[in-house]
């Protein structure tokens, strides 16, 4: 089945993972900006991994068949330094006209600090002045449940934000429902150690149905897997779900939220 | 789609063993932990955590995994915005 990996962080892969997600049926992926495993240390650190994001994986992933699209940000762990946060908002326009950019993203909270909701209000009026798409990062572990509830609490105080715009990702089950009752899309992260697994990710497909729900690896520099999209897949058809259901989930979802941005040029296999 | 005896039955081997997993674990502490005053505060909480979560997985309903994880979030208070002064 041709699926779409709306979370995916291939700067930290290797070319052999492009290879299997081709061979596994991905035909596209949207990769948000996000924290490289260390804290850079000024703007032009950002200037050249927006580059990277913008031009070097989409050639890498064209290699093997699949359209990358791609989120500009300071990620949520980095804005806990607000004036390197500041510039690097400041510099995102220069990126955010090239033809793979879906929005701002992943920006959220990390640990819920008073410098990340500073920097987060900063990135929505971004995005705002912008018209973009936003992706939303929501804490890990204990810290979830409350950043995702203050998160909410701030997109839900803007009246300029469209919650249909909107993909707030890393839901799980304490989290999923507040985010799709507020009218959000809401993306489930299949994470080998910290998130959830193909097995809880179909049974909250079962008890929310398949509405405004995205599924994802993260695939990052962490442990994670990048085909984890595949197992949610071969989980669900081990339980006897239909393939309008499946496709829906990994493919139509993310088409129909990305198609908001008027960047998502995307074209299916025929 | 699978009835709940035959989700059971498919799901039997898997909880044993991870219900294994947890016991041996338990036994593991206990036999490292010579009297209850080695845990710090803050691994005394995390132990009373454990407790607390098997008591929900021995309760009934079908939330199980929400209020478990619930057990192990932080408190979200309405107020924070006052506190952070946004
Ligand atoms: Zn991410």
């Amino acid at each position: 089945m041709d699926y779409i990996d709306p979370h995916i962080h291939m700067v930290s892969r290797t070319t052999d993972d492009y290879a299997t997600l081709a061979r596994m049926g991905c035909v596209a992926m949207s990769e948000p900006a996000f924290w490289a495993g260390f804290d850079r240390g000024s703007v032009d650190g950002f200037r050249d991994y927006f580059h990277q994001l913008t031009d070097v994986e989409p050639k890498r992933a064209a290699q093997y068949g699949i359209q990358h699209f791609t989120w500009l940000c300071i990620n949520a762990k980095e804005a806990e330094n607000v004036s390197l946060s500041r510039d690097v908002i400041a510099m995102i326009p220069e990126f955010i006209d090239r033809p793979n950019v879906l929005g701002i993203g992943e920006i959220g909270l990390n640990k819920n600090t008073k410098n990340e909701a500073t920097v987060f209000l900063e990135h929505l009026d971004l995005a705002v002045k912008y018209q973009q798409q936003i992706l939303i990062h929501t804490p890990h572990l204990e810290d979830k449940y409350q950043g995702t509830r203050m998160i909410l609490d701030m997109l839900c105080d803007d009246q300029r934000i469209d919650p249909t715009r909107v993909l707030v990702d890393h839901v799980e089950e304490h989290t999923i429902s507040e985010v799709l009752d507020r009218g959000f899309w809401a993306g489930m992260t299949l994470y080998p150690v910290t998130k959830c697994t193909p097995e809880r990710a179909a049974d909250m497909i079962e008890q929310v149905g398949g509405e405004r729900l995205l599924v994802n690896s993260a695939g990052d520099w962490g442990p994670s897997k990048p085909t984890a999209v595949p197992d949610l897949i071969f989980e669900m058809r081990r339980r006897g779900h239909s393939e309008t259901l499946i496709r829906k989930v990994v493919y139509d979802n993310p088409i129909a939220f990305f198609s908001q941005s008027q960047n998502f040029s995307f074209k299916p296999r025929t | 789609m699978q009835n709940a005896e035959e989700i059971l039955d498919g799901t039997f081997l898997e909880v044993r063993a991870k219900l294994l997993e947890v016991a041996a674990t338990l036994d593991r502490i206990e036999r490292a932990q010579g009297d209850a005053g080695d845990f710090s505060d803050l691994s005394k909480k995390r132990r009373e955590k454990v407790d607390q979560a098997i008591g929900i997985l021995l309760s009934s309903g079908s939330d199980r995994a929400e209020r478990l994880q619930k057990l192990f979030s932080r408190e979200y208070e309405d107020a924070w915005r006052n506190d952070f002064g946004i």
